[in-house]
């Protein structure tokens, strides 16, 4: 009986698990394999050498562009989280009709009825040379001529970055705030509290998972995005998912897979560390 | 010994749109009373006590704390403190520093505060789980830390919105107990709100009936219940018999009722409930009155009776109260 409960546990878990084992872990334990076989100008082959590695850690290139990976990632992050985190205190505490709540909410999600290429080429024609930012700032008098920093820069990345990504970080200090209970913001006032204290010392600390959450949604998203960095850049700039969809481009697979592989390791390496300092299971 | 404050309503009134949650309250609450405001839910004394602790603006009038007119003050300026139905207990916060949030507020150093907290946490007899997260207590020790973190304010009224509601029967009575101990070694006004009538009852120097936004009785627990004034509070204080009679509404006590086999009044058993200590019968009249008759143990088993059987209802004349209105 009980080696029957046992087997039947087993077969209950093995469809996902069947999922997980040929979907996620085959394809990450592939690229492993591939990042130690070694790559001519044309043919790739099958071995075990750490030239690939060897090679990604001796160049200077690598770290300039993790560098800037991370510059993104951080700049993005601080953006998002402040943006997002007044988004959805607003909504939260300030809107009090639930319809109401609800209506904002999703009107917060419209842009995401568009894909993500579509949001980003939109914001060409509006930060170029002649685009209509750079009319309007010279027909208002406030410059002479167009800031050429406003399209391919770092300016248009993190903008296209946090225009992508903010409501990510919404959604889950929204649900995070929402599940606080009212009375503990009375229990604050009543003991004293003004309305800043209230959120340093009430709201902030119990917004802490859902913050945490959207960390680490945006934190990937812009660790491992290629896209963005080469449409907003006009591929000026670079970062790591850069590096490796050049190497692709050139067919070099081993010398992408490696460089993959150390992207995947730092990034579980940033989350393993956020996650000693929040608790978030309690919010799963 | 006591120190008082007196706290007065004037005219107080609470509109919610066009609704009217509290109407044109008078009343003064003798200094270092217990004080139940007792009614059905939707009556209106919440929101009475959550307009004398502030957190609900005041429509019309005002409220008087110690002379002088707090009816436009923060909560915390007051002189009131609140203590939560549910208790709203900071979740990340230890137990000592959910007792020492108001003095970290203020700007009060560490150890003063801390020191401080201690002491409340004596007073309330949970010093051993000061280090303890609220999650991590039981229902009355949460009472207990909420207690602490009003008291540690110094308040002159201490406003309890139904703070048994929560916990299990059994607590509920030992709670209600150390509320009432307490209440009378700090000698401040405890100012209550509860729908259970046996609470209001154990508990209050003064109750106060409330029904449909206005006080419908307030007086001292054993006049309330010996003298209701009208229908509705007779009948929601409980115990009471609501009888037409051809002079008017009366009530009779129903440990006043006796069955017997000449008496006033015609009725049938419709209930018969054995409580222990007495059995209540329930009986409906000939006229359609539901009269409950409280009989002590003895007296009904020397005479048992059974649903449907006819019986007649009886009782001292002097044990009638009449109802205004």
């Amino acid at each position: 009986m009980l080696k029957n409960r046992h087997l039947l546990g087993w077969l209950q878990a093995s469809p996902l698990a069947l999922v997980l084992l040929a979907f996620l872990l085959a394809p990450i334990v592939m690229i492993v394999i591939v990042s130690f076989w070694g790559a001519t100008e044309f043919s790739i082959y099958p071995a075990f050498q750490f030239d690939n590695y060897e090679f990604l850690f001796g160049s200077p290139v690598t770290y300039r562009v993790f560098g800037a990976t991370f510059k993104y990632a951080f700049i993005t992050w601080a953006l998002t989280l402040s943006i997002g985190f007044t988004v959805a205190y607003f909504l939260a505490f300030h809107v009090r009709s639930q319809t109401m709540q609800i209506a904002l909410f999703l009107l917060c999600t419209i842009p995401f009825w568009t894909s993500n290429i579509i949001r980003m080429i939109s914001w060409i024609p509006f930060l170029g040379r002649n685009g209509i930012a750079n009319q309007t700032l010279i027909s208002w008098g406030l410059i002479d001529e167009p800031l050429e920093w406003l399209l391919y820069s770092d300016f248009s990345v993190i903008l296209a970055f946090v225009h992508l990504y903010t409501l990510f970080m919404v959604v889950p200090i929204f649900n995070t705030m929402m599940r606080i209970d009212r009375a503990l913001l009375e229990a604050a006032r009543d003991n004293g509290a003004s309305g800043l204290q209230t959120l340093r010392h009430v709201i902030l600390p119990l917004t802490k998972p859902g913050i945490m959450i959207g960390t680490i949604f945006v934190v990937t998203l812009v660790m491992g995005d290629f896209i963005t960095v080469r449409f907003m850049s006009g591929s000026q700039r670079a970062n790591v998912g850069r590096l490796i969809s050049n190497d692709i481009a050139l067919l070099q697979y081993p010398s992408a897979a490696a460089t993959a592989v150390v992207l995947l390791a730092t990034v579980l390496i940033m989350i393993a560390v956020m996650l000693r300092f929040v608790n978030i299971r309690k919010e799963l | 010994m006591r120190t008082g404050y007196d706290l007065e309503l004037v005219h107080l009134t609470k509109r919610y749109g066009d609704t009217l949650a509290v109407k044109d309250l008078n009343h003064v609450f003798a200094p270092g009373s217990y004080v139940c405001f007792l009614g059905p839910s939707g009556c209106g004394k919440s929101s009475t006590l959550r307009m004398i602790a502030g957190h609900e603006e005041v429509s019309e009038g005002s409220i008087l704390l110690d002379g002088a007119d707090v009816s436009h003050l923060a909560p915390a300026q007051r002189g009131t403190a609140m203590m939560f139905q549910n208790y709203a207990l900071f979740p990340h916060l230890s137990v000592r520093d959910n007792v020492a949030f108001s003095l970290r507020m203020k700007g009060v150093d560490k150890p003063t505060r801390h020191a401080r907290a201690n002491e409340l946490l004596e007073l309330v007899d949970m010093t051993h789980l000061a280090d303890r997260l609220p999650a991590q207590l039981s229902g009355g020790q949460q009472q207990r830390v909420a207690l602490a973190r009003a008291l540690v304010t110094e308040p002159k009224v201490l406003l309890l919105d139904e703070p048994l509601s929560a916990l299990d029967p059994f607590l509920r009575i030992r709670m209600r107990t150390e509320l009432k101990k307490l209440q009378r070694e700090l000698g401040i006004t405890f100012i209550h709100v509860t729908h259970g009538q046996d609470e209001a009852l154990a508990l209050a120097d003064e109750i106060v009936v409330m029904n449909n936004a206005v006080i419908e009785q307030a007086g001292p627990a054993r006049e309330v219940w010996a003298r209701p004034r009208t229908e509705f509070v007779a009948r929601f204080i409980g115990g009471h018999n609501v009888l037409a009679l051809p002079q008017g509404k009366v009530t009779v006590r129903a440990d006043a009722v006796r069955l017997s086999n000449e008496g006033l009044v015609g009725a049938t058993i419709t209930a018969v409930e054995y409580q222990g200590a007495s059995v209540a019968v329930t009986t409906r009249t000939e006229a359609g009155d539901e009269v409950l008759a409280l009989l002590p143990e003895d007296a009904f088993f020397a005479s048992p009776k059974s649903p449907g059987e006819a019986v007649k209802l009886s009782w001292d004349e002097g044990r009638l109260h009449r109802l205004e209105g």
